[in-house]
C-alpha cells in the first residue's frame, strides 16, 4: 500500500460563475484521520464529493488510492468507504439482512491483506447494534440508525473512509459514542479517514490533522496542537486572591504560576490554567479570512 | 455476471418483505382485485353486437393495462422515491451498486406484474367463462407478456431518471389514465373516432390488451377487433419496437441521473421534505 492515500493539487471548483474552490493543496497518508474545518459554504461537502467520485471538478489534479476518483472503476469503489446521512432508504430491510447484502457486494473484491467484507455478526457488534441486528430499519432510532450508516460504510473494510459531518443533529451522548466508534476505527484496523465538520471540540478528539478551509483556500493545515499554538501562543491563567477572580494572559504559564505560588502560598485559589485552543486559531483564521 | 447475481438478490429479498408486510401485499393485490369485482358485476352487460360478456373482454385487457402500469408508473414511483431518500446514492457508493439495483427493480417489478397476471388469470378462469387457456393460448400468452414487461420496465426506468422527484409522477400518471381511455381496455377502441384509433395504436397498451385478449379470448372474438382480427404480428412488431427504443433510451438516461446523484443532492431534497411535512 502506498504511503498517501490521497493527494489533491490546485483543485479549483466553480459552479456558474462562483469559484467555491481556489486551488486547494492538501494529501492524506495512509493510516491518518485528517479533519476538513470551515464555515458554511466554504467549499467541506465539494471537496469531499469530488474525492468520493460523486463530483466532476473543474480543474486541478485528484489522486485517490492511486486512481483519478473522476475515472474510478467498481475496483476502485471497492476500496472506498462513504458515511451517507441516511434518512428512510431501506425502511423495510432488517439491519442484519442489509449489512448480510451489501457486504456481498464486496466479496470479489477481498484481497490476501484485506478480506472483504467484513463479518456481518462482528461489524454489528463493533457499531453496537446485536439488540437491533433483526429489527426493522425503519424502527430504528436516530443514533442507531447513523451506527448503521456507519457499518454500511466500512462493511467492505475500506482503505479510505469518508464521513461528511457525520454528527450533524446528535445529541452529546450519541456523539460522544460516535467519538468512541471511530476511536475503535481507527486503533483496531488503523483506517484512514477524511472526515468534515462544524464542531471543533470533534476534530480536535478525532484527528491527526486538521485543514481549515476559508474561501476556498485551505489556511490552515497541521495537527490540532499545532494549529492551536499557532495564533496564539499565549495562555491564560485565572486565579482567585482574597475573593478576588484574576486573569493573566503569559507565554510562560509554567513560570508565572511558579511565581504566583512564591509570592503568595496557599492564598492562591481555583488555579486554571487554559492553553490556546484549536477554536482560538480557527476563529482568528475566519475571521482574518472574511476581511 | 456478479452484478446480475447480487441484483437478483436483492429483487427476491424485496419481493419478500413484500409478500410477509401485509400493507404492501394489499397494494400489490389491490388493483387486481378491485379490477376483478368490477368486472364481475360487468358480466351481465354484452359486447356489442354479440352476446359475449363485456366482463370476459374486459378481463384480459385489463391485465394488458396492469402491466404498463406496473412498468412505467410503478418503476417511476419506485425510481423517485429510492432517489430521493438516498437509496440510490448508497447503490452508487457501492461497487456494482448501480447495476445491481436496476437489475433488481426490474426483477422485483417482473415478478409483481407476473404476479398480477397470475392471480387475475386464475379468478378469471374460475369466475368468467368466457376466458379459457389454450395451449397455443399459453405460447401468446408468454411471448406478450414477456415483450410486455420489455415495452414498459426500460420506459419507467427511463421516465424514472427524468422526474426531479415523486411530486411530479402525475405527470406519468394523467397521460397513462387517458392512454387507458382510449387503448380499448374498458370499451372496444373501435368505437371510438378514426383519429383516437389511431393515437391509441402508438402505444404499447393497446397492444398488449389486444394480444392479451388473443391469448385468452375464443377466435370468433377477433370480430371486434380493428380488421376483424387479432393481428399478432403487428402486436410483437409494436412491442417489439417500443422494447428497443426503451432499451436505446434507458441506460443513458439512468447513467446521466446518477452521475448527478451526492450526499449533498440528497441532503437537500431531504431538507426540502422536511420544510413541506412540518
Amino acid at each position: 500500500m502506498s504511503d498517501v492515500a490521497a493527494e489533491v493539487r490546485d483543485l479549483r471548483m466553480r459552479y456558474g460563475t462562483t469559484d467555491v474552490l481556489n486551488g486547494i493543496d492538501f494529501e492524506i497518508r495512509t493510516g491518518e484521520v485528517v479533519a476538513l474545518l470551515g464555515p458554511n459554504g466554504a467549499g467541506k461537502t465539494t471537496t469531499i464529493e469530488i474525492l468520493e467520485g460523486f463530483r466532476a471538478r473543474s480543474a486541478g489534479q485528484v489522486t485517490v488510492l492511486g486512481t483519478d476518483p473522476g475515472r474510478g472503476g467498481e475496483q476502485w469503489r471497492a476500496r472506498l468507504g462513504v458515511v451517507l446521512q441516511s434518512w428512510r432508504d431501506h425502511a423495510k430491510w432488517r439491519v442484519r439482512e442489509l449489512l448480510n447484502h451489501l457486504g456481498t457486494y464486496y466479496a470479489r473484491y477481498s484481497t490476501a491483506e484485506i478480506p472483504r467484507p467484513w463479518d456481518t455478526a462482528e461489524l454489528i457488534d463493533l457499531v453496537g447494534l446485536t439488540a437491533q441486528a433483526d429489527r426493522r430499519i425503519g424502527n430504528l432510532s436516530g443514533g442507531q440508525r447513523r451506527r448503521l450508516d456507519v457499518a454500511i460504510g466500512i462493511v467492505g473494510r475500506p482503505e479510505l473512509l469518508f464521513l461528511d459531518e457525520p454528527t450533524a443533529g446528535f445529541d452529546p451522548m450519541a456523539r460522544r459514542e460516535f467519538h468512541e466508534l471511530v476511536h475503535r476505527l481507527t486503533d483496531l484496523e488503523q483506517a484512514t479517514v477524511l472526515l468534515t465538520t462544524h464542531d471543533l471540540a470533534e476534530a480536535e478528539k478525532l484527528a491527526d490533522r486538521v485543514l481549515i478551509l476559508a474561501g476556498g483556500r485551505i489556511v490552515a493545515d497541521g495537527s490540532p496542537e499545532e494549529l492551536a499554538l499557532r495564533m496564539s501562543a499565549q495562555a491564560e491563567v485565572r486565579w482567585t486572591l482574597d475573593g478576588h477572580r484574576f486573569v493573566h494572559p503569559t507565554d510562560e504559564a509554567t513560570a508565572f504560576t511558579r511565581k504566583l505560588f512564591a509570592q503568595h502560598g496557599p492564598a492562591v485559589e481555583d488555579l486554571e490554567v487554559r492553553r490556546p485552543n484549536l477554536e482560538d486559531t480557527y476563529m482568528a483564521l475566519v475571521k482574518e479570512h472574511e476581511q | 455476471m456478479n452484478a446480475v447475481r447480487l441484483g437478483l438478490a436483492r429483487g427476491g429479498i424485496e419481493l419478500q418483505h413484500m409478500f410477509t408486510y401485509l400493507p404492501d401485499l394489499f397494494q400489490t393485490l389491490f388493483i387486481p382485485l378491485i379490477q376483478i369485482v368490477v368486472l364481475f358485476l360487468m358480466r351481465g352487460h354484452h359486447v356489442p353486437g354479440t352476446t359475449f360478456s363485456l366482463g370476459s373482454l374486459t378481463l384480459p385487457s385489463g391485465i394488458g393495462m396492469g402491466f404498463v402500469l406496473g412498468g412505467t408508473l410503478g418503476v417511476t414511483g419506485l425510481l423517485t422515491v429510492d432517489r430521493e431518500d438516498g437509496t440510490l446514492l448508497r447503490a452508487k457508493a457501492t461497487p456494482d451498486g448501480m447495476t445491481a439495483y436496476v437489475i433488481g427493480q426490474i426483477t422485483r417489478t417482473s415478478a409483481t406484474n407476473l404476479f398480477g397476471l397470475v392471480v387475475t388469470l386464475v379468478l378469471g378462469l374460475i369466475a368468467f367463462p368466457g376466458v379459457s387457456l389454450t395451449a397455443g393460448g399459453i405460447v401468446t400468452l408468454a411471448w406478450v407478456a414477456l415483450l410486455g414487461l420489455l415495452a414498459t420496465i426500460p420506459l419507467g426506468i427511463t421516465l424514472g431518471s427524468l422526474l426531479p422527484n415523486p411530486r411530479f409522477i402525475p405527470l406519468v400518471l394523467l397521460p397513462l389514465s387517458g392512454l387507458t381511455a382510449i387503448s380499448g381496455i374498458f370499451y372496444p377502441i373501435t368505437h371510438l373516432p378514426g383519429w383516437l384509433q389511431t393515437v391509441g395504436q402508438v402505444f404499447p397498451m393497446y397492444w398488449l390488451g389486444l394480444g392479451m385478449r388473443a391469448a385468452l379470448l375464443p377466435a370468433h372474438l377477433a370480430a371486434v377487433e380493428i380488421d376483424g382480427s387479432w393481428r399478432l404480428p403487428l402486436v410483437f412488431l409494436v412491442l417489439a419496437a417500443w422494447s428497443v427504443l426503451g432499451l436505446a433510451a434507458a441506460p443513458p438516461v439512468l447513467r446521466r441521473m446518477a452521475r448527478r446523484e451526492s450526499g449533498s443532492r440528497v441532503a437537500e431534497r431531504r431538507e426540502r421534505a422536511m420544510l413541506r411535512a412540518t
